[in-house]
């Protein structure tokens, strides 16, 4: 609109929208509250302003003038409340089958690495109209992955995953920020998101060289490190059989039972006695220190490949699926 | 202007003593208050003094002023400045610490000794901050957060730290003087109903402080302990969560917000009944409502943590408690709005800036609900839109409160008035200096500028332009009060007991009072704010 | 707490500060700031308690095998001596109050001797863990610790030992600051400061005696028997 004014970021992504909406709503109701007040300062200080002698009139307070200033804000709050919780929900619940990208932060960089295996410093290139996810962790300190064009941003952090996802929907070029404070080239650690038409991702996607997908990688590391000796798929090994294990319950031997997620695999591969699976010896040796973040990120791309493709919801391609191959775009 | 000789002089605390050593070992809580006048005072310009570079350094995208390196011990260094040694301190320590024991009728806080500790603490922990900033400076954001402050920044987190953690003992002490002075020394007659809002208010900020600052004492002694002795309690390579330290540092520093917002808000419910010649419009609400906020405050924490990594359902809670904690707040503004209705309003500075800060606070209140949406915060936090927001409530909230009080109490104090016309020019000035610094803010913050950023990209350098106009603007506002309070100490009008014919117990003893506030204890036969019994004071005149 | 020699001269009591109406105005706020003040230090030793519930929680096994390495019968030793410094602080705050003077010095002493005695045995389990190379940082070693046969995992049993040493280090702090307030309190004693009518610092150092006391009888079993079970 104004290109040395900007009121608002452009809006690439659903969620974009929706955020516009409540923010709207809430300058519209801010506006009239401010003005509501300013209005009745002004009215009231002139009107009754003091002229010679003039006596003010005895109020002491009204107990049902309090009881509606008290109970109609709290409904106005509540209103927003619910609104904005329904949009952090949709934020936070990623679709099934949103394709992946893992990411490392670092002082003062962003490592992005597609499921495919490309990649990406301080850019990332997604596709227009499909979901992704980012499974993000840092290296260092804590940073946060902001993309205004989008309304998101989500803090990384070290020792663990956090996830954000977004569905793109306008072709283009947008800020990434890193907006969590992280030291010295805070400012710098800026990058771009490059939001393309899916025929030129497409182009894209085949122009870089790429050692395989992230998965395959990660098969790789599963042999190299000889994980393989004892997660065996054909015969009960000393380890459990990792094949379909990713988002499954498990038991363990303390008698709790944890959901198999991203960050559970992390853990036990770098910290394996942390939650031992019910049945099995903690025999597993430590690999904190030995797996840098990326090879870690393969790991856990490979260990989530084995899973049998699930049945994806209605019409959304299941990009999961063992990643050996490079998925062919349905559209 | 009148002549200032002034013949047999009656007795009272600025002259009782004279000589450095009178001053420094006082216990008398009226001379303790100037004592630290005079110290948040210097650390508020030190702190402006930061922030005017800060702005400077904005006004270009390009980082050119300061190296990345010192623009983050600027920002660092003006909000650890601004909120532990000015804001928090500001109005408890200063209006407080002179008035609580006043207007209750005591002739001084329960323990006067510990009082002077505190002074002295706060004093210690400004040096040690001194010296952290004439050495090197510290570079971690006022946060502190882990594990860029226990491992990887290589300032000197260490002493910054313990200044806070010092500077926390003086708040913490002066919070308990409050509350046993409140509860064990009222005069006969000052029932909990009769007591004026600005005890109330004060109350409910030491609460905070009392059961806050310890958190936060021990949370950076950690730190401290993790930087120094390798302790691993937050370090994530050692399988600590830094989670932890931002949950135990927001427990605190989430009320802080209320220990410097509340006793403004308890300014305002004295100026603006006694420029409105009326009683307080719903005084148990108003007095609730401070208790209120200091409870719900308790229970809010995390709501600065929506996008670090917490559980959707913890999220889910802590922002429908924190649209419960806006319900006192909303209380507030509408009864003091309400007080004007039907009165005698004088247009005295006191009042102009009682106006300044219902508006301000108004729109601070209103943009917290914003953050408060998960929905936007998410895109809005760690932006320029939440440092606008506090920034109306600290500076537009705080500040005003800090001097319409200052104004209001500036006789009592200094037994002199201050220059009305330049008291009036003085507030407008802050109030278009603040709207233009920190309106622009909000927008560039919605667009997506984040906070602590060096350089930036080129489409938010109007707004930041504007952002620095303003910030010239409002340090005049700020120098000049200084101006003239210093100037009427001597020049000024002598001031009566009561010039403005207010009805609070500060009023019924001299200008300035004597060592022991009163000749004779007082006896409370009246409400607070009895306003229909107190006859219109002169007209104010504005002098040439 | 005690009183300025400045302000006695008020010509009032002896003992009532000027600002006060009565002595017990006075006793009652000297009290009322003690209560608070505990209050405090509850929020103070309360940040630390919570972070050691998450830990205990996430490592649970690894908390266990670690607060086996710590002494029992040292702790347990410990405990007991500060149950017996409570006792003799309550008899001293009754002597107090019926102004026997020569019983409350003699109380004020064991109480002294009590927590001296804490002190010392502290050290001397803090020295053994420095032998162990269980001081947290660099130096820091897990070796021994077994965990179900295998060694434990070092990083979380560090952030056991980080917690201990925060915990008890500041456990013991306070312990040294009762102590200069007891030496004090001790002192005048002697000299008959302290009679039926005023005996306010006795009762105030007495209830941040039995508060020190009372965090060390949670951090025992936090620490020591976590899992002692076999």
């Amino acid at each position: 609109m104004f290109d040395n004014f900007p009121l608002w970021p452009a809006r690439a992504a659903t969620t974009a929208g929706q955020v516009d909406a409540l923010y709207i709503f809430l300058v519209l109701l801010s506006a009239f509250m401010s003005v509501a007040i300013f209005i009745m300062i002004l009215v009231f200080a002139t009107k009754y302003r003091r002229r010679h002698g003039r006596q003010a009139e005895p109020i002491e307070g009204s107990i049902s003038l309090e009881i509606t200033w008290s109970v109609i804000p709290l409904g106005v709050f509540l209103v927003i409340f619910v609104w904005g919780a329904v949009i952090f929900f949709r934020e936070r619940t990623a679709p099934a089958g949103a394709s992946e990208i893992y990411v490392v932060a670092k002082q003062w960089m962003w490592k992005l690495q597609h499921e495919e295996g490309q990649r990406e410093i301080n850019e990332l290139h997604v596709p227009l109209g499909r979901d992704v996810k980012m499974i993000m962790t840092s290296q260092d300190v804590i940073h946060s992955f902001y993309v205004p064009a989008f309304r998101l941003k989500q803090d990384v952090l070290p020792g663990r995953y956090t996830t954000m996802w977004f569905h793109p929907t306008k072709a283009g070029t947008y800020h990434l920020f890193c907006a969590e404070y992280c030291g010295t080239q805070h400012s710098g650690m800026i990058g771009q998101v490059v939001v393309m038409e899916p025929a030129q991702y497409q182009a894209w996607l085949g122009g870089g060289t790429t050692t395989g997908s992230l998965a395959q990688s990660g098969q790789t590391l599963f042999e190299q490190f000889g994980c393989n000796t004892c997660h065996r798929f054909d015969v009960q090994g000393r380890g459990p059989n990792l094949k379909g294990l990713f988002g499954k319950t498990v038991q363990l031997e303390d008698g709790r039972s944890v959901v198999a997620d991203e960050n559970y695999i992390r853990e036990s591969v770098l910290n394996p006695g942390a939650k031992v699976v019910s049945g099995f010896k903690p025999i597993m040796p430590v690999f904190q220190g030995l797996v840098s973040e990326e090879q870690l990120n393969e790991l856990v791309a490979y260990v989530k490949s084995l899973n049998t493709p699930a049945s994806g919801a209605a019409g959304t391609p299941n990009l999961q699926s063992p990643g050996i191959q490079p998925p062919t775009p349905k559209e | 202007m009148s002549s200032v000789a002034i013949t047999p002089e009656r007795e009272h605390y600025l002259n009782k003593e004279y000589g450095i050593s009178s001053w420094l070992l006082t216990t008398d809580h009226k001379r303790i208050a100037l004592l630290y006048l005079v110290s948040i005072t210097f650390f508020f310009f030190i702190g402006g003094f930061f922030a005017l570079l800060i702005r400077l350094e904005l006004l270009t995208p390009a980082g050119d002023l300061v190296q990345a390196d010192t623009y983050n011990k600027l920002f660092t260094m003006h909000g650890q400045t601004m909120i532990f040694f000015f804001l928090i301190p500001s109005i408890p320590a200063v209006l407080g610490n002179f008035l609580v024991p006043m207007m209750i009728g005591a002739k001084d806080l329960a323990f006067p000794r510990i009082n002077l500790l505190s002074w002295y603490l706060y004093i210690i922990a400004g040096i040690i901050y001194l010296h952290c900033i004439l050495t090197g400076g510290v570079d971690v954001g006022w946060t502190f957060y882990t594990p860029l402050s226990s491992g990887f920044s290589n300032t000197k987190v260490i002493e910054a730290g313990v200044a806070v953690f010092i500077n926390g003992f003086s708040s913490i002490l002066t919070g308990l003087n409050f509350v046993v002075t409140i509860h064990r020394m009222r005069a006969p007659g000052m029932t909990w109903s009769r007591l004026p809002l600005f005890i109330w208010s004060h109350y409910a900020t030491s609460i905070i402080m009392l059961l806050g600052t310890p958190v936060l004492a021990i949370t950076l002694l950690l730190v401290v302990f993790e930087r120094a002795f390798g302790l691993g309690i937050f370090d994530p390579t050692r399988g600590g969560d830094p989670l932890l330290f931002q949950h135990l540092f927001w427990f605190y520093s989430h009320p802080a917000v209320y220990i410097m917002i509340l006793p403004s808000m308890g300014v305002i419910s004295e100026v603006v009944p006694c420029f409105s010649r009326k009683r307080i419009f719903g005084y148990h609400f108003v007095a609730l409502a401070s208790i209120a906020i200091a409870v719900i405050g308790f229970l809010v924490w995390a709501h600065h943590m929506f996008v670090a990594g917490m559980s959707l359902y913890a999220a889910l809670i802590f922002s429908l408690l924190s649209y419960l904690v806006a319900v006192p707040s909303a209380i507030k503004v509408f009864n003091w709005t309400a007080t004007m209705y039907k009165g005698s309003i004088s247009f005295s500075t006191p009042m102009l800036y009682a106006f300044g800060f219902i508006g301000l606070f108004t729109m601070g209140g209103l943009t917290g609900l914003f953050l408060a949406a998960l929905g936007i915060d998410v895109h809005v936090t760690d932006t320029y839109f939440v440092i606008a927001h506090f920034h109306y409530i600290m500076v537009g909230g705080a500040v005003m409160g800090y001097l319409a009080g200052m104004h209001f109490w500036w006789p009592k104090i200094s037994g002199r008035i201050y220059p009305e016309g330049w008291g009036r020019l003085a507030a407008l000035i802050v109030f278009i200096g603040f709207n233009l610094t920190f309106f622009p803010q909000f927008v560039l913050g919605y667009v997506g500028m984040p906070r602590r950023y060096w350089q930036y990209s080129q489409e938010f350098q109007v707004l930041n332009v504007l952002s620095t106009a303003g910030s010239t603007v409002l340090a005049v506002g700020y120098l000049l009060p200084m101006v003239y309070f210093l100037w009427s100490m001597r020049y000024g009008k002598l001031a009566d007991d009561n010039p403005w014919n207010a009805t609070g117990l500060e009023w019924r003893t001299a200008s300035p009072p004597p060592t022991y506030n009163f000749d004779e204890t007082p006896v409370v036969t009246w409400e607070a704010y009895d306003y229909e019994n107190m006859p219109l004071p002169q007209e104010v005149t504005l002098e040439r | 707490m005690s009183d300025s020699p400045v302000a006695v001269e008020q010509a009032h009591g002896p003992e009532l500060l000027h600002h006060f109406a009565d002595p017990e105005q006075q006793r009652a706020a000297a009290s009322l700031g003690m209560w608070l003040f505990l209050a405090t230090e509850i929020m103070f030793f309360g940040g630390m308690f919570c972070a050691y519930l998450v830990y205990r929680r996430w490592y649970f096994a690894e908390f266990a095998a670690s607060s086996r390495t710590l002494d029992i019968w040292l702790g347990t030793i410990n405990t007991i001596v500060l149950i017996c410094s409570s006792l003799t602080v309550a008899l001293g705050v009754r002597a107090a109050q019926m102004g026997k003077r020569k019983l409350l010095v003699v109380l004020l002493i064991l109480t002294l001797i009590f927590g001296l005695a804490f002190l010392g045995i502290k050290g001397k389990e803090w020295s053994d863990k420095f032998h162990e190379h269980h001081i947290p940082g660099p130096q820091f070693d897990a070796g021994e610790i077994q965990l179900n046969g295998h060694p434990v995992d070092a990083r979380s049993a560090q952030i056991f030992f980080s917690l201990y040493f925060a915990m008890t280090g500041m456990h013991a702090l306070h312990m040294i600051i009762g102590v200069f307030m007891f030496v004090i309190l001790t002192w005048y004693a002697w000299k008959g400061r302290f009679n039926q009518r005023y005996y306010t610092p006795v009762e105030n150092c007495g209830l941040y005696w039995h508060f020190v006391d009372i965090i060390w009888i949670y951090l025992f079993p936090l620490l020591y028997l976590i899992d002692r079970k076999k």
